[in-house]
């Protein structure tokens, strides 16, 4: 079975700090754990979502903006 | 000490019944969302009702217990671990010096409740522990626990002939993704034009990631208010009214977009026309709705509210008698 990043709470899935920068991570980036790889918000705050272990991303699950419930497979590493 | 917060979760706060009755001074009430699910854990662990509890939202803190204690989760289908084993909700519990409550992804509903046998003993501020965050009073120095803090535990005696006690099956609400809140039409319900008032109740809307302890916002729909010149002291958006105080539960839509649900923590006034009021009954299920979940509104009158609460009360008084 592949490795994910999970969505650890409900909200909306970013997957850049802000609208006007680049993206946390790309297809195909060597990430190492710890590293930060998009953004949830959820009442009004954002919190980061973190690679629990170094992998390569593989692909992204959800889209940018998507909702996403806790849980929920946010992107595979290989 | 009794409990040490090794990671605080998203939003772990202290909880009671609430702040009751300071409206005139524009205090809210804060207090549990879900009240049931808050004082069902009451009872579980054998605290007077009204003793404070942990509110726990949409992702689970890791604490460690410093003594033995008796404890019990209700409410969100989020489940307990103690020492990394799940452990039954709605059900007595008991955990040693050194065992570390952790939680499972939430599945369903939106926020779990913590009871402690004894109670958390924290100040009580205007007759109430209950937390309100915005103003950063009540509770533990007014705020969400943060990692490293420590809460101490009222008195309570030896509990451990009620470990076991559990909520009957049928007496455990079911959360879902699909929700429905019936609403008192009004207090100013006027301001809506005759389709939008159709439209507000056959709308199915959605909760927003905005949605906290202040207010549920929603989207889905759009409402149009009737046309007419703002009176004195009413403000220029046509969802104005003169200012009023707002019950918990009153739904106000500014712009006539995006419902707000006011709950526990709100402005207690202002100038937002309210179109209807959750019934009391309804809110520990609204308190249960988490982003993203849908939501429908349905019109009751008086009568059926008042039945609907009576039958609330009559349910938490057989689940109390039942674990007395």
């Amino acid at each position: 079975m592949a490795k994910t990043v999970k969505a650890q709470m409900p909200g909306t899935f970013y997957r850049r700090p802000d609208p006007e920068s680049d993206t946390y991570v790309e297809e195909g980036d060597q990430v190492s754990a710890g590293d930060t790889v998009g953004l949830i918000e959820v009442m009004k705050s954002f919190h980061e979502v973190k690679a629990g272990e170094e992998g390569t991303i593989a692909r992204f699950l959800v889209e940018n903006e998507e909702a996403v419930d806790a849980g929920q497979d946010l992107l595979e590493m290989e | 000490m009794a409990i040490r917060v090794k990671s605080p979760g998203l939003l772990t706060t202290v909880q009671d019944t609430g702040r009751l009755g300071e409206y005139a001074i524009g205090m809210p009430p804060s207090g549990a969302m879900d009240v049931f699910s808050y004082q069902v854990g009451n009872y579980l662990v054998g605290n007077e009702e009204g003793a404070a509890g942990l509110e726990i939202t949409y992702f689970g803190p890791e604490l460690e217990f410093t003594e033995d204690a008796v404890v019990a989760v209700t409410g969100a289908q989020m489940p307990p671990k103690i020492n990394g084993e799940e452990a039954p909700t709605w059900e007595t519990l008991s955990v040693e010096a050194g065992d570390v409550l952790t939680f499972d992804y939430l599945q369903n509903g939106a926020r779990s409740y913590l009871a402690v046998a004894g109670g958390i003993d924290v100040p009580v501020f205007m007759h109430s522990r209950s937390t309100y965050t915005l103003i950063g009073l009540g509770g533990h120095e007014g705020r969400a626990l943060g990692e490293g803090d420590e809460l101490a535990l009222g008195e309570a005696g030896d509990r451990s002939d009620r470990v076991g006690m559990a909520v009957v099956e049928q007496q455990i609400p079911k959360y879902s993704k699909e929700t429905e809140l019936r609403v008192i039409i009004g207090l100013a319900s006027y301001r809506l034009t005759e389709e939008s008032m159709e439209e507000f109740l056959n709308t199915t809307w959605t909760v927003t990631p905005d949605a906290d302890r202040v207010g549920y916002r929603y989207k889905g729909g759009e409402l149009g208010f009737v046309e007419r010149e703002q009176p004195a002291g009413a403000g220029a958006d046509q969802a104005n009214v003169v200012d009023f105080g707002y019950p918990v539960g009153s739904i106000q839509v500014p712009g006539g977009v995006e419902p707000i649900v006011l709950m526990n923590d709100a402005v207690t006034g202002g100038g937002y026309a309210t179109i209807g009021t959750v019934i009391s009954a309804d809110r520990d299920k609204l308190a249960q709705t988490k982003t993203n979940d849908k939501t429908r509104f349905r019109s009751v009158d008086l009568e059926e509210a008042l039945a609907a609460r009576e039958q609330r009360r009559k349910q938490m008084a057989e689940i109390k008698e039942a674990l007395s």
